[in-house]
């Protein structure tokens, strides 16, 4: 997760310049230090039996020694000022309406809504995208401040009630970015993290195709039983799970409908697992306390039942 | 020290006299106030340093259990809380209580009992912040409060009215000493003592307190609208009726940045002042040093938005706040080369003030370097809000602050106790405290560029960050051994430490032309002022030229001289005041009325003095 390995162009951008400033900060560090260590090792006295040459200053002296980190200071300003606009310049750019390279992501305490205008979807703290195509984001939050972060793609942008703010990703190689929310947003601001997945331009086609189908009704019995129990215990009212056109369900918690294929839970908390999903829908406040979503304290068959439904949900 | 050699010496305030805590609780006297102010500011040191502790024994490995989310938020907003403005400010109010009357050779602050009622307000807000946690409510949405997360929705509990009110209690002490200090400087410098002569502690002193008058400001203004926000149902952070979230970010770290220079100008000050002693030579480019201070400070106000790179705001304003930001670092290095130019050549003695102002300088120039590196706005929007800028400020303030604080104490304690401390637990703590320092905070720089945020309970294993999380907990305790190293070496030295006499450090100015600790009216008679070294002029040249009078009055303060109760009136109903407004506003009525009385106590024309 560092932004030391970047996979992407602006990351990459910020990479160069860190590695400038790094570079003149320890040729400052090493000479001043010196200087330091020198000054005190060089003239310390066990004892002082008379008094040193009292040397009030030097101007010139004192000017050089203004002017130099003066002139350091502006050249690592010059290179700031350029990767500034390189870095943030296309975030500013607006794509055009319900482009299909354009995402929405949401803030929620403590969750990422993504959604993808174009194709009409919505999910969950996984962004696709396809290698090597710039990806504008547009940000914005329902409740508290977030900041939206994948550090080994772009710096991060603050996730703000009431505004609009953008950014852009974009991978130069496949791969799993991991981002995390990086403005304190209360209890677990700690497990609010999500994950950037960067496939071949094919491969995303075909991820968001399978995204816009519908849920496939179940035909395992448990698993049609647990559609019966995801109404009757509440999952519903803050869950949606979008069947053909019926799909209904609140919009509160994360969208279900292709929640089988995601890779983690509780917004990167947990790996998703058969075994991680019924440790987390059976008592989701002791691995997230404070989180929106409650004990319900089902017996073992309606855990099971949902269980079923949810893994069908591919 | 043969001018004030046959002076008697005044035994220092301890509470075994009788009375000794009602006279305490009327007290004018700056030196008392000072010390008060400084142990006080100490023991919620100690406080900050266990919250602190508590961090780093929940960090110290993956999905850490000693604290649940709650607890954690509480703990590091405190722990922030704390340390800004119940350690940091007040410790140095009280520095610059103690040293600034003496220093420019004064009988008194300007306002003495306003002085008494900075120390009140100080110490009654500090607690009423404190009181939270026995209401299991502390504050909980961080020391930079960020709304809407503060705001009544989503902070429904009392948490953040305790902040918003402990801090706006806590602004009155802060203006309140500040306007002193600005007086005193102005009004009451010893004869001769012209600015360029004043030592360079006062200078930044100074800076710091103008600083504080246009900082606190915004910030109680701030506290005020979230507390109408959170109480009275107004809008004026919520971005749904119209407000701004971003408004409450403008306004706090308008106050945020000069903070960071009310914390660290007055540690350069004492820097200032000890580098030279030890060295044996005056400070290298006076003029510069004193210049720069000034420089600092205005340039602070304009640098505040380099704490929101990352909010959105236009390329061309964050190319205006990375600028100044960098402009700020051209001071800073003046400083830090006029440090090294002071050493150079002179005599070096390592005893304990000079290790401390000397690390000072070897911490800052890290803690300055990875300032100019979050100024440089893309870097920024990679390290903001992760632990790389908790290292960065860490590095200001403990290698900073703390390391100045810690000078000043070694250097001043033996003017306020009349004892010395032990040279080689002082030594002791030094190095402890580099050592833990540097191991609590160096490897932050390292989880932060390995993508760890900051202000999280908790992290996942697997990402690189166990390692560097595991050294910064022990380096944290290894400060914890140094600070209690100090504190057996300050509480010895009050029992069996040896004897300072006026001037143990055969020092230059004028807080060591009197006797240790000082008489209540500081000094029978001053030396003439004719340099910034008045004492090096006494002690090298004799006798004073002849032009100049041979001995010269100090400067009375503006107020009576007699203790008085009425501004421990005033700051107890300030703080009925805003504790009534936690639950019920009749007693808050009540508090008001007390203040009122208080004040119309304080300035009631005392009676004609017989004769006069």
């Amino acid at each position: 997760m560092s932004p030391l390995l970047p996979a992407g162009p602006a990351a990459a951008r910020i990479a160069d310049l860190t590695y400038v400033i790094f570079g003149l900060a320890a040729v400052v560090f090493i000479v001043v230090e010196s200087l330091l260590l020198f000054a005190v090792l060089r003239f310390r006295r066990a004892q002082v039996s008379s008094e040193p040459k009292q040397i009030y200053g030097n101007a010139p002296l004192e000017a050089v020694w203004t002017a130099v980190p003066a002139l350091i200071l502006a050249v690592l300003l010059a290179f700031t000022l350029r990767t500034m606009s390189a870095v943030a310049g296309p975030a500013r750019a607006a794509p055009a309406q319900g482009a299909a390279d354009a995402i929405q992501v949401i803030g929620h305490q403590w969750w990422w809504e993504v959604r993808y205008p174009g194709a009409q979807i919505s999910t969950a703290n996984e962004i696709h995208i396809a290698v090597g195509q710039p990806v504008h984001v547009d940000v914005s939050s329902t409740d508290v401040i977030h900041s939206f972060w994948v550090p080994q793609l772009q710096g991060k942008i603050d996730v703000i009630p009431g505004r609009i703010n953008a950014t852009w990703l974009q991978a130069d190689r496949p791969g799993v970015y991991r981002g995390q929310c990086a403005e304190f947003c209360g209890d677990q601001h700690a497990r609010m993290a999500l994950l950037v997945v960067a496939d071949p331009a094919d491969q995303f086609s075909a991820w968001l195709e399978a995204q816009q189908q519908p849920a496939a009704p179940p035909t395992d019995p448990q698993a049609q039983q647990g559609v019966q129990v995801f109404a009757r215990v509440g999952c519903i009212t803050c869950h949606t799970i979008r069947w053909g056109s019926t799909g209904a369900g609140g919009t509160r918690g994360p969208d279900l409908t292709h929640v089988g294929n995601r890779r983690t839970l509780a917004a990167g908390t947990l790996p998703n697992t058969p075994g991680t999903m019924a440790g987390w829908i059976a008592n989701p406040q002791a691995l997230k306390p404070g989180s929106d979503m409650p004990n319900l304290n089902l017996n073992g068959d309606d855990l099971q039942a949902l269980l079923a439904l949810l893994e069908g949900l591919r | 020290m043969a001018a004030t050699a046959e002076l008697p010496t005044v035994k220092p305030l301890t509470l075994s006299r009788p009375r000794a805590i009602v006279d305490w609780l009327s007290t004018i006297d700056h030196k008392v106030i000072g010390l008060s102010y400084v142990t006080t500011a100490f023991i919620f040191f100690l406080l900050g340093g266990i919250e602190a502790l508590l961090i780093r024994t929940q960090l110290v490995v993956p999905d850490g259990q000693l604290l649940d989310p709650r607890a954690y938020n509480q703990v590091f907003t405190m722990h922030g809380t704390t340390m800004v403005f119940l350690f940091g400010m007040p410790v140095l109010t009280g520095f610059g209580n103690y040293a600034v009357p003496l220093q420019i050779g004064a009988r008194d602050m300007a306002f003495p009992r306003l002085n008494a009622f900075g120390y009140w307000a100080f110490l009654l807000g500090g607690l009423f912040l404190y009181a939270s946690f026995l209401l299991g409510a502390a504050p909980n949405g961080g020391w930079f409060a960020y709304v809407p997360l503060t705001g009544p929705t989503y902070s429904p509990g009392i948490n953040m009215d305790f902040w918003a009110l402990g801090i706006i209690f806590l602004g009155m002490s802060t203006v309140a000493a500040a306007i002193n200090f600005v007086v005193t400087i102005m009004a009451l410098r010893a004869q001769g003592m012209t600015p360029f002569r004043m030592p360079l502690f006062v200078w930044t002193i100074l800076v710091t307190a103008c600083l504080m008058i246009i900082a606190i400001p915004p910030l109680s203004g701030a506290a005020t609208l979230l507390e109408l926000d959170r109480r009275f149902g107004t809008h004026f952070f919520d971005a749904q009726g119209g407000g701004d979230p971003l408004l409450w970010q403008h306004l706090f770290w308008n106050f945020g940045h000069p903070e960071v220079y009310i914390l660290i100008l007055p540690a350069m000050g004492m820097v200032s002042e000890i580098l030279p002693v030890f060295s044996r030579k005056p400070i290298f480019g006076y003029a510069a040093v004193a210049t720069s201070t000034v420089a600092i400070g205005f340039i602070s106000v304009t640098v505040w938005a380099h704490h929101m790179f990352a909010v959105g705001l236009p390329l061309v304003a964050q190319g205006f706040f990375a600028t100044s930001t960098v402009v700020i670092a051209v001071p800073t290095a003046v400083k830090i080369f006029n440090w090294i130019g002071t050493i150079w050549g002179g005599k070096v003695l390592l005893r304990p003030p000079f290790l401390f102002a000397a690390g000072f300088v070897a911490q800052f120039i890290i803690g300055g370097l990875s300032g100019v590196m979050v100024a440089t706005v893309p870097f920024d929007w990679q390290a903001e809000d992760t632990y790389f800028v908790v290292a960065h400020l860490h590095y200001v303030l403990i290698g900073g602050t703390v390391f100045g604080t810690l000078a000043g104490f070694h250097y001043w304690l033996p003017k306020m106790t009349g004892r010395m401390l032990d040279e080689r637990l002082g030594t002791l703590t030094f190095w402890l405290t580099f050592v833990g320092l540097n191991l609590a905070f160096f490897p932050m720089h390292i989880s932060g560029l390995l993508g760890m945020p900051r202000r999280v309970y908790t992290y996942p294993p697997g990402l690189g960050w166990e390692l560097p999380n595991f050294i910064s907990t022990l380096g944290a305790y290894i400060l914890g051994l140094a600070i209690l190293a100090f504190v057996y070496n300050v509480v010895r030295s009050l029992y069996v430490g040896e004897p300072a006499g006026d001037d143990p450090w055969d020092a230059w100015t004028l807080e060591w032309a009197t006797s240790s600790p000082p008489p209540p009216h500081n000094f029978h008679r001053l030396p003439p002022v004719l340099s910034a070294r008045p004492l090096w002029d006494l002690k090298r040249r004799g006798r004073p030229r002849g032009e100049a009078p041979d001995w010269i009055e100090p400067a009375e303060s503006g107020d009576p001289v007699c203790p008085s109760h009425w501004p421990l009136v005033v700051a107890l109903g300030l703080a009925l005041l805003f504790a009534a407004l936690l639950v019920s506003p009749v007693w808050a009525f009540a508090g008001g009325l007390m203040c009122v009385a208080g004040i119309v106590g304080w300035t009631w024309p005392a009676a004609p003095e017989p004769g006069a």
